[in-house]
């Protein structure tokens, strides 16, 4: 609130109803519906429900399958995260040292920023073709068949590439919006009492990027549990089969084409519950951030 | 002669691969459609640049694929706009409006507003989907642009965005205003709204591209053809070049690099803004 | 020009802070008024109360004799220059001079006549069609003194209008200030923590502190005749020097010396200003000179009296130097304090 703020009453409210009322019918009410559902078992042919209390529940946790679907998810985030991470600071880092073509190596690398999930799941799916894909054939070499869509393996590492593809210009253009507002005066400083770029990175870059790099941490989580649905989809072509799927699949599918509607609102409510955990923690990070600077 | 540093040479090095890692995938999308898919079926895609690129373009952007015979690319491409600006639009009003009431206005339920409005930056669509599904289903909104808009403006980012904003705008500038005799109305347009001009172009950047690149809601909410954006399309596309017996890649990865350029474009343009409004959305 | 009436007007906050405790005076017509203190003493938010930018929790506040307490900012005939310019970033030099009075449904002539006329007095028709951004810092106080004046009000606001500039700018824009007050003969209210401010710019002083008015006076008044020892010691720089004192029958003593009478009992302080010892080889002070400061025009020595630090300022053809110095004070210019209270006796 500004300290002299406008007194009226009838506009502000006028103003914050239309997003009211959207929250209201869109966000509140389906959430307190799949939190609802999550305690009721649906009739599959659409008569009536029954209250199971936390049978869903029970029945996810005690499901191998969930199980190995959940085991997948936590490896391909930790992937995910980590290379897109990495590879993004190692490009940050280079693209703030050098004096010549830095406008152009941002742009390079930043654009894909853009580019949809499924398509660039549609982009892995082309060069793991079967018969032609460029990746199947490099595989080739080392005498590896490559089967996307048959082979769990094969199957995931399309996934992890493609989202990792996607996911760097996002982390790249943080990190570097961070090195560049570490003041000059503190590199200046460091270059005087240290003589080594590399302990240099270390001692004083890295630990200035660290706020940064905990918020895009976060960040990058979120997406490899959520934004990456569209990837997934595209690399298994639509045929979940036994291929490698994430928990959000895993909701779409059971939902959607499974009619498992108490199921599937029982793990909407998991994610939830990990999203929850997973943005408090972040706000907490923010908070911390603001005393760093 | 000037002497060239090694370690020049590795960061440039370092960063023309990164860059290949980038422009490879998209470059090898774009030989594709130079040339005839009887080719791709032979050889897949090579370094010769063909002369089919017209010819798919044609087929991809006003060729109907599926069944009923109306998503043109370029019916596609209509719709992939309109939820692109519909929602960027959409979201950026009704966030302003929210956010002007929230910071420039004694309320008693303001904190209570407040609240109530930034929960929803706690929960993604993804994880209510189906009971969204069936709100928008018993409103009737099923593969309309309302239904496939609306639902995705339910969340708070672009209101906590302009709430951020508008508190470092300087206490002084409504007080010098109120003394001025601008009211609440006139401040809002006379003033505020033309210093925000840079942040909504930011937001609008950001929030076209996210609106444009929409998968699993458009997925859902439409299933009538004439109602695929370029980006739904896709899931067709896999599928439809998996049952075919010469399939159609020149057609496809046209379609494919239609999804991808405007967005692209956009970024690319319009960088500044859009790094600017990334980075520091997060504060 | 108008007469502005505080009538025991005071400041609560909600949460039960008291910003400005109840308090009644005057201002007159085409004095120009300011009001001194250090930061958070109440003086801002006494200003914001008169512009109508806070709300007045108790008492009555009259502008030209009408009661504005429920009056809008814009209604009340008053124009206000803030600290930080509040200049609209987005708006031409012209276009922040006259939104007021666009705002008011002046013809667009009128406007453009005013602006021009404002522009002129300030030596700003070259740059009518700049943004503030592209403005000094200096143009930019005139900016926002150009929008306070085509307004015609019947009362100016300086909310420390000149703290963001540099020294000699302040200087120069300080003059300034004063000459245009002068000449349009506006009452004006003028809030600063700045005491050289205060003090060369004022026709009356307010001093502020704690959300209470210590004293209210010409500045010789506030300079020579500090009402409390706060005062004594926030106007001037160097501040009086505030030193215990002996009372001794009705007599006075201040390290032996004899320097003025009271009925008065309990624990005294003497104040006297640093210019206000004289440098005697009869005097019966002795001071320990331990630093100098040399100032050009004259010298200020630091050092102890007794137990007590003490600044003295000396003529410049005094050859004062580190060590033991006579002095003797100058008859009457000694203040008396009651030690509790801080008030002057």
């Amino acid at each position: 609130m500004k300290r002299a703020g406008f007194d009226t009453l009838s506009l502000p409210v006028l103003l914050l109803l239309p997003q009211l009322v959207i929250i209201a019918v869109f966000f509140y009410w389906p959430t307190i519906v799949a939190l609802q559902s999550s305690f009721y078992l649906q009739d599959p042919f659409g008569f009536g429900s029954t209250f199971v209390g936390l049978q869903n529940y029970a029945d996810l946790f005690s499901s191998r399958e969930y199980r190995k679907i959940a085991w997948f998810t936590v490896t391909f985030s930790i992937l995910v995260t980590f290379f897109s991470l990495a590879i993004a600071l190692v490009l940050a880092v280079k693209a703030d040292k050098v004096l010549r073509g830095a406008k152009t190596y941002r742009t390079l690398l930043m654009w894909v920023y853009a580019v949809a999930p499924p398509v660039a799941g549609f982009i892995a799916v082309i060069m793991f073709n079967q018969s032609w894909g460029p990746l199947t054939e490099f595989f080739g070499l080392f005498g590896h068949t490559y089967m996307v869509g048959v082979n769990f393996n094969d199957t995931a590492f399309a996934m992890i590439l493609a989202s990792v593809w996607k996911q760097v210009p996002v982390n790249f253009i943080f990190f570097l919006s961070g090195l560049q507002s570490i003041p000059r005066s503190v590199r200046e400083a460091a270059m005087i009492d240290n003589r080594s770029a590399t302990s240099r990175f270390w001692d004083v870059t890295f630990p200035l990027l660290a706020p940064t790099g905990f918020f895009l941490l976060i960040i990058n989580i979120t997406y490899s549990l959520f934004d990456t649905f569209g990837i997934v989809d595209t690399v298994v072509k639509g045929e979940p089969g036994n291929n490698p799927m994430t928990l959000v699949y895993k909701v779409y599918v059971d939902g959607f084409r499974g009619n498992d509607l108490g199921g599937s609102s029982a793990q909407s409510v998991i994610l939830m519950v990990l999203v929850l955990a997973l943005t408090i923690f972040q706000f907490r990070l923010i908070e911390r951030r603001i005393h760093y600077t | 002669m000037r002497k060239v540093k090694l370690s020049a040479v590795i960061d440039h090095g370092v960063l023309i691969l990164g860059s290949l890692f980038m422009m490879l995938p998209l470059l090898m999308l774009l030989q594709m459609t130079t040339i005839p898919d009887t080719e791709i079926i032979r050889t897949g895609p090579s370094l010769t640049v063909g002369d089919q690129f017209d010819d798919n373009f044609n087929k991809a952007m006003f060729e109907a694929s599926g069944f009923s015979g109306e998503n043109t690319g370029l019916s596609m491409l209509k719709n992939s706009f309109i939820l692109g600006i519909g929602f960027a639009v959409g979201k950026i009003v009704i966030g302003m409006m929210a956010a002007y009431a929230i910071v420039y206005f004694r309320l008693r339920f303001a904190t209570f507003a407040f609240w109530l409005i930034f929960t929803t930056l706690l929960l993604p669509l993804e994880v209510r989907i189906l009971p969204s599904y069936e709100v928008v289903q018993w409103l009737g909104m099923l593969n309309t642009y309302q239904g496939l808009i609306i639902p995705l403006i339910a969340s708070a980012t672009a209101t906590f965005f302009f709430r951020q904003f508008f508190r470092s705008v300087p206490e002084e500038l409504v007080e010098a205003a109120r003394i001025d005799g601008a009211g609440p109305v006139k401040f809002f347009i006379d003033i505020l709204v033309p210093l925000s001009r840079t942040m909504i172009a930011a937001m609008f950047i950001i929030m076209f591209v996210y609106g444009w690149n929409q998968y699993l809601w458009p997925t859902m909410i439409t299933t009538d053809e004439d109602m695929y954006t370029l980006v739904r399309g896709i899931k067709q596309i896999v599928q439809v070049l998996e049952g075919a017996v010469v399939p159609e890649f020149g057609r496809s990865n046209v379609l494919a690099l239609i999804a991808v350029i405007p967005p692209v474009l956009v970024v690319v343009f319009f960088q500044s803004w859009f790094v600017k409004g990334l980075t520091e959305s997060d504060k | 020009m108008a007469q502005v009436t505080f009538d025991t007007i005071g400041k609560t906050y909600p949460n039960g802070f008291e910003a400005l405790k109840p308090t009644s005076f005057g201002i007159e017509p085409g004095e120009f008024a300011v009001l001194v203190g250090p930061s958070g003493c109440g003086k801002s938010t006494l200003l914001r109360m008169v512009a109508g930018l806070e709300e007045i929790t108790s008492g009555e506040l009259s502008i030209a004799g009408r009661v504005v307490n429920d009056v809008d900012p814009a209604d009340r005939d008053i124009a206000m220059v803030f600290q930080n310019y509040a200049l609209y970033p987005h708006m031409t030099v012209r276009r922040n001079i006259g939104y007021g009075l666009k705002n008011r449904g002046t013809s667009k002539q009128e406007i453009a006549a005013k602006v021009d006329e404002a522009a002129s007095l300030l030596n700003l028709r070259d740059y009518l069609d700049r943004k503030p951004s592209q403005l000094s810092g200096g143009q930019r106080q005139r900016v926002a003194m150009g929008r306070a004046i085509v307004r015609d009000p019947a009362l100016f606001l300086f909310d420390e209008p000149l703290s963001n500039l540099d020294a000699k700018l302040r200087n120069q824009m300080r003059i300034e200030i004063k000459a245009l007050q002068r000449r349009l003969g506006v009452t004006s209210i003028y809030v600063t923590h700045d005491q050289v401010e205060a003090m060369t710019m004022a026709d009356r002083i307010i001093v502020m502190n704690e959300g209470r008015i210590e004293q209210i006076g010409t500045p010789s008044e506030v300079y020579h005749s500090p009402a409390t020892e706060f005062v004594a010691s926030f106007m001037g720089a160097p501040p009086m020097n505030l030193m215990p004192a002996e009372l001794d029958g009705g007599q006075v003593r201040l390290f032996g010396a004899t320097i003025g009478e009271t009925t008065h009992t309990g624990d005294v302080r003497a104040g006297v200003r640093p210019e206000d010892f004289l440098p005697d080889p009869e005097g019966t002070l002795m001071m320990n000179v331990e630093i100098i400061e040399e100032l050009g025009a004259h010298r200020l020595l630091h050092g102890t009296l007794g137990d007590t630090s003490v600044t003295v300022q000396v003529n410049n053809e005094n050859g004062a130097g580190v060590g033991p110095i006579k002095l003797s004070i100058k008859p009457g210019a000694a203040c008396l304090f009651d030690r509790k209270s801080g008030q002057r006796l």
